[in-house]
Parts: structure tokens; sequence; C-alpha cells
């Protein structure tokens, strides 16, 4: 699970404050600016200018709120939007020199390992470090951050104000549909799963739909690997696979497996195709992961 | 006790007793029955019966189970137990093989090489493969193909060398090519950390429920294996003396090894391709009725199968049930359990004077 648990360690995080040295609402020179993230305070002091961005989601974000173009460079797991400048560095076994040669101002991680980021900050890079959000509340906070670091406060506050109205509106009307129903979530064909605790778990607590995975989680990692037995007698009403780019999953790969045509789901047609890295991020998209649960609960209510 | 008076001991020692063989059967079939009664989801033990009676055609019994429960019992929990079993014969039978083929007590079915080659197999299937291909099924076909490449690779680094002692050079070759495919697998890795999880669910080793897609998959080759291992295994005997003693009692030294460690490989490829790495078990079972019973290799070797199928498949039960509805990896269950128990083996047979 040590990938599972790198995705995931984060999960503390979201509980961040921020704050404004400059405190001046109608002044639009919004620098230097401070942001309190869970890895520590970071000072920009002039807006930045060269972005490199190893962490997919932050790379999202930033195309979301206009910093696009001052982004030189993202790490090859960023393939989200497609104009993102993509290159070879790595987020998960990253290396110094080769993102210095990018002479970034503003270096963004969701993954620190062996001093990265002291390693940068020698350099006078500075860098701000988002580990997975727990919490919807975590993931605005990290946007609304992002946005005061590249000078795009108002677009961050414009974004986080348009997902937070659409996925009300989305739950409005889903959460009829899925009351009373239970969902498993597949990370992986070998049955890892995600329980109400994790990021993707609280999408489906959102929608009021109950999750097979809590009662498996004795251990409290948030992502236990179910049993087969069990998935098959829980008879989950959805099944959503978030193993289809990484692992090939299908509704017909699942409902190969044995015994699994018994389950609610299968018979139904009830499994829900959702692209790895939507349900794996937590950035602007999760309006898109939330559309795609209720349109799949809409169906099933037909 | 010198090594020669020990290896003296090993053939002098007692074949086959029937009372080690009949709780070596008993022992097998109390596991195979705790593993079809135990599970995340209680069945009942009435139930159970009366289904399987019901599935024998025992006529006025049909099946108090749901079709629900009736799919979990017959196509997730039974394969799966069967699996386990035959991973478990053939892990313990190929450890006890290479420990007398190699004169060496510490040698374990992963030794020529095969983990570390089934292990880049397998990751590059997850790695590289397109994804219409990248499903459950390409894994194992991928970790065999490895596993016995690494393998024949060994053996060639052995034969070039060309040394008098060949058991021993082939184990140092086979420590050379299990580096390096190691090497080349962490590479692989981390150059598709996406893959991470996968590679190292896979490694953590466990019995999948795939129903008996995968039993069809390996039985060909643990059958063969386990019928040239058994039927050659008074020559084990014999080889566990030495080479050059061997040789002067008429054993064709080179090809009697060579069948045995193909057979024990190819046997082990096809384990390990279903089951990733479970560890442990190749070494303490064979050692655990070694020290027990204190019998030569033409008895060890049938009792391994027996033993080693019995303890994986209650090693299972534990990876199943202990934390249900979720699972451990079964190669934590095997070393955590299976230390301490080898451990209180060591214990009572030192106690005991053997």
């Amino acid at each position: 699970m040590a990938a599972l648990a790198v995705f995931a360690s984060g999960a503390v995080g979201g509980r961040s404050t921020l704050q404004q040295t400059v405190a001046s609402e109608t002044v639009p020179a919004q620098f230097p600016v401070t942001i309190v993230t869970p890895a520590g305070e970071v000072t920009i002091t002039k807006k930045p200018r060269r972005i490199v961005s190893l962490s997919p989601t932050a790379t999202e974000s930033l195309f979301a709120i206009g910093a696009g173009a001052q982004v030189v460079a993202v790490d090859d797991q960023s393939d989200y939007p497609k104009a993102a400048p993509r290159t070879t560095l790595s987020g998960f076994t990253p290396n110094v020199e080769a993102i210095a040669l990018y002479r970034p101002d503003l270096v963004l991680i969701a993954y620190d390992p062996k001093g990265l980021s002291e390693a940068l900050e020698r350099l006078g890079i500075t860098v701000v470090h988002h580990d997975g959000a727990a919490t919807f509340k975590g993931a605005y906070q990290q946007i609304r951050q992002l946005g005061l670091a590249t000078g795009h406060k108002a677009e961050a506050t414009r974004l986080i104000g348009r997902m937070k109205s659409k996925i009300a509106g989305i739950v409005k009307t889903a959460r009829k549909a899925g009351r009373g129903l239970s969902v498993y979530h597949e990370l992986t064909p070998d049955l890892y799963s995600a329980t109400s605790k994790t990021f993707v778990g609280k999408v489906y607590a959102e929608l009021g739909l109950r999750n097979i995975a809590d009662e498996a989680d004795a251990v409290g990692t948030g992502y236990p690997q179910l049993s087969a037995e069990y998935v098959v007698s829980a008879s989950p009403d959805v099944i959503v696979l978030a193993d289809t780019v990484c692992c090939g999953q299908k509704p017909s790969t699942v409902a190969a497996r044995p015994g699994w045509d018994r389950i609610s789901a299968v018979r139904t047609g009830s499994i829900v195709r959702i692209d790895d890295s939507i349900a794996s991020r937590w950035g602007p998209r999760l309006v898109n992961f939330f559309r795609a649960m209720s349109s799949a609960l809409a169906r099933l209510r037909q | 006790m010198s090594v020669a008076a020990e290896q003296v001991a090993d053939v002098r020692a007692r074949g086959l007793t029937p009372l080690w063989a009949c709780s070596a059967v008993a022992f097998l079939l109390f596991s195979l029955a705790v593993g079809v009664l135990a599970g995340p989801v209680d069945l009942g033990v009435g139930a159970v019966l009366e289904s399987a009676a019901a599935r024998l055609h025992v006529p006025w019994t049909s099946t108090p189970l749901s079709s629900t429960e009736e799919a979990i019992l017959w196509e997730i929990r039974v394969p799966r137990v069967v699996l386990a079993a035959l991973v478990g014969a053939m892990l313990a039978l190929a450890g006890a093989a290479y420990q007398g083929v190699f004169r060496n007590p510490l040698a374990d079915p992963y030794l020529l090489g095969v983990a570390a080659g089934a292990g880049l197999g397998a990751t590059i299937a997850i790695a590289y493969l397109p994804d219409g291909l990248r499903g459950q099924r390409a894994l194992p076909v991928a970790a065999f193909v490895g596993g016995a490449v690494a393998v024949l690779l060994t053996y060639a680094v052995g034969r070039s060398a060309r040394r008098e002692r060949d058991a021993a050079t082939l184990v140092l070759a086979g420590v050379t090519v299990a580096a390096f495919f190691t090497a080349w697998q962490t590479f692989v890795q981390q150059q598709n950390a996406e893959t991470l999880q996968q590679v190292y669910s896979w490694i953590l080793g466990n019995i999948p429920s795939t129903g008996w897609s995968d039993v069809v998959l390996i039985l060909p080759y643990v059958a063969v294996a386990v019928v040239v291992i058994l039927a050659l295994r008074r020559v084990v005997d014999v080889l566990s003396l030495g080479d050059d003693e061997a040789a002067s009692l008429g054993v064709d030294v080179r090809r009697v090894r060579l069948a045995l460690v193909v057979a024990a490989t190819l046997g082990t490829a096809a384990a390990v391709a279903v089951s990733g790495l479970i560890g442990f078990v190749g070494i303490i079972v064979p050692h655990a009725i070694r020290l027990l019973s204190g019998v030569g290799y033409r008895a060890l070797l049938p009792l391994s199968v027996l033993i080693g199928a019995g303890f994986l498949v209650l090693a299972d039960v534990i990876a199943r049930t202990a934390l249900s509805p979720a699972e451990i990896p079964l190669g934590v269950v095997t070393a955590f359990f299976g230390a301490p128990f080898f451990a209180l083996v060591l214990r009572t047979t030192r106690g005991g004077g053997a």
C-alpha cells in the first residue's frame, strides 16, 4: 500500500489557515503574501513568473484559476489539462538539479521525499507543499492558497464559488436518488477500496450513499483490502471503478469475476467508470466526479 | 555435530512411517475443512455440509444456501482454498528439494532468482502492457515467463563458470541474477510511479479470489513438478551426501540435479505467478518436519507436499478472517505466525536432545 499511503499521507491537511501580510482588499498589489500550509509558513515575495508544478492536482488548479501562463513545467503525471507543459520531471523521485534547470521561482509539490523542499529552498526557490486533501474544505483551501501565491486571488475565489454551487446543485438532486443505496469504490483489481474517511469517500457520503468499505477498516488506514466474499455478499448497488486506466478494468471484466454476477450493481449495470486521475485528485475536476456519480444514480433510479 | 556426520545421519534417517503419513494427511484434511468452513461471510457449518452433499448428488439433500451464498462458497472460497493448497504444496516441496540438491539448509524456492525474475515480469506487465491486455490475466503469464527466464540465466551463468563445486556455483549465479533482475525491476517501477501500488501489492503475496482459472493455470506445472520430484526422492538422499559420493554410487549427478531444479523451478514460477511472493513456507515447512520427525528426503519430500498445502491453507484462513472483511497480505501472515512456530520447534527439538 506504499503508493496509496503516499497519496493519502496528507490526509491530515486541510485545516490550514491563511493570512495576508498586506491586508488590503482594494489594492491590486498582492505581494508579498504569506500562506500557512500544513507543511509550514511560506512567504512569496513577488508574483511568480516561472512556476514548476510537481503535483497533478496543483497543475489542474493553476490552469483553472488562470495562472497557466506562469507555469513553465509540470511533472510527468500532470496529464490535465492538455495545455500544461508536461515534462519528464517526477514528483515521486524528484531530481533537484533537473527542477532547478527550469529556473523556477515557485515549485508546487504534493510529496516531499528526502528533503526535496529543503534542497530547493537552499537554492532560493519558494516551495508550496500541498498534501492530499482529506476534506472538501481542505481542497478549497489549497485552491485559495494557490490563488494567493500566484496572484490570482479573485479567480481562485470565483472558481471555489462555482465548484461549491455546482456541487450543491448536483447533491440536491442526487441525494434523493442515492438514498439507501450502497457503493463500492474500487482502487485496484485486488479489491483495495476507500472508506468514508478518505477524500473520495466523502463524495459518496455527500451523496448519501453507504460505503461498504467502512465496515472493513478496523485498522483505520482508510484504504482496506476487501475480501471478494464480502463484496459479493454485501452486494453493493453501485460499483465505481477507479482502476480503469491503471489496470484495464471495465464492467465486463467485473462481471466476469467469479460470483460477481450476483452483485446488485452488476445485475443492474450500475458500474461507473471514473478516470483514475479524477478519482485520485482533489482539484477542480471534483465537480466532474460528482456529475458522473449523479448521472449513474439517476440511471439506476429510472 | 559435524556437517559430514549430519549428512550421514540424514541418509540413515527413517523413511516414511505410517504414523507420520497419517498425521500429515489428517493435518491437510483438517486444514481444508477449516479453509472451506471459515471465511469473512459466515455460511454456517451445517449449511456448508448440506450444500456439499447436494453438490455430490447425495439423495434427498438440497442446499440451504441462497444463490449468492452458493456462489461465495463454490466460486470464491473453495477455489481459493484449493489454490492455497497447491501453492503451499509447491513452495514447501521446492524448498525441500533445493535444500537437498544444494546441500544448503537456507535454500528456499526463490534461491535461483525465480522470485526476482517473476517480479520483473509482473512489473513490466503492469507498467507497459496496453490497457486491453493489462487485466489480471496477463500478469501471471508475464510473471511465469520472467521467473523461468531468470532461472535459465542462472543456469547458463553457473554452467559457464565450469567449477568443480557445481552446486555452490549455481547458488552464487542465482544471487547474481536475482540482484540484476531486482535492480531492473526497481528501475521500471521507479519510472512508472503509478504502478507502485499494484507491484507492491503483488510482492506482498496473496492468494487471489479468481475462481478456478488460476487453479487450472498452475495445476499442470505443479502436478508435473510433484511427480518428477517425488519420483526422484530417493536420489535426493544420495545427492545430499555430496556430488562425488553420489557419483560413486552411480548417480548421474548433473542430469538428476537438472531434472530436480527444472521441476522445482517451473512449479515455483507457476505458484509465484498467481500468488506473488510468499516467503518462509519453503524454508520453515521442510525444516519443521525434519526436526520433528527426523526423516530423510525420501519421506521429507512427500510430507512437505501435504504439510505445506495444509500450512498455507491455514495461513490464508488467517489472512481472510483476522481483520474480516478486510484482508491481510498472506506473506505477512506466513512469516508472522510461521517464525514463532518455528522458534518453538527449534526449542523443543533441542530440548529433546535431538
